[in-house]
């Protein structure tokens, strides 16, 4: 129990941090991703994903908003009546949200 | 629960965007198909779905940061209205430099 109490602050900062990066920066990207570029508003090649501070930006904006689903969807579940399968739902939630950072480290550096 | 849901479709689209950058590492022609997939009607319909759950996560957000963190000045203590707003003229003036430097490093 200790180590629970322990490293929920973290988990909550990284939830809110995530909410952030959610809440300013993904709705462009949808626009640009998700309409611009399929519908041929602007065309692209893919170069600028070389340069690596947008593959750190990138990070920051694929990875966060993962915790803040985690953490949130931890306590949702919990709430929810699963609370008896509480150590399960932490391991997919948080562990989801570990697995999707490395993912996302792997991609940006190979790219 | 609405809320639940938005980070649903903002993680699902954080993964698609990731799909396709990892596109990169075949090559741009590779990256390019990609794109130009995502122009069909079902993918077009997800990402309007998407972007109503992203843009009510942003609204509810600041609504919420509004009252989270008050904001004095001096011993006045600001709206939420005016919070909120300022909020969204940051969102704004952000989404415009995400966009602007977008199209000054795209290839």
């Amino acid at each position: 129990m200790t180590t629970e109490k322990t490293t929920e602050p973290l988990w909550w900062g990284l939830f809110s941090a995530g909410g952030v990066v959610a809440a300013f920066l993904v709705p462009i990207h949808i626009v640009l991703v998700g309409f611009a570029l399929p519908l041929g508003w602007i065309s692209d090649s893919g170069a600028l994903y070389r340069i690596w501070w947008v593959k750190l930006y990138l990070f920051i904006l694929i990875v966060l908003p993962l915790y803040h689903w985690g953490h949130r969807h931890y306590f949702a579940l919990n709430h929810m009546g699963l609370k008896s399968m509480s150590k399960l739902l932490a391991v997919l939630c948080y562990g989801g949200a570990i697995i999707g950072t490395a993912v996302t480290a792997w991609i940006l550096l190979k790219v | 629960m609405l809320r639940e849901l938005s980070s649903v479709f903002i993680a699902l689209f954080l993964v698609v965007y990731l799909v396709q950058i990892y596109q990169l590492t075949k090559g741009p022609d590779a990256y390019i198909a990609f794109t130009q997939k995502l122009s069909s009607p079902g993918w077009i319909l997800f990402h309007v779905v998407v972007l109503l759950f992203a843009l009510y996560h942003s609204v509810t957000w600041f609504q919420s940061s509004a009252v989270v963190l008050p904001v004095r000045l001096g011993d006045r203590l600001v709206s939420r209205q005016t919070v909120t707003a300022l909020h969204i003229v940051a969102w704004v003036i952000i989404s415009l430099a995400v966009l602007i430097l977008f199209l000054a490093l795209k290839g």
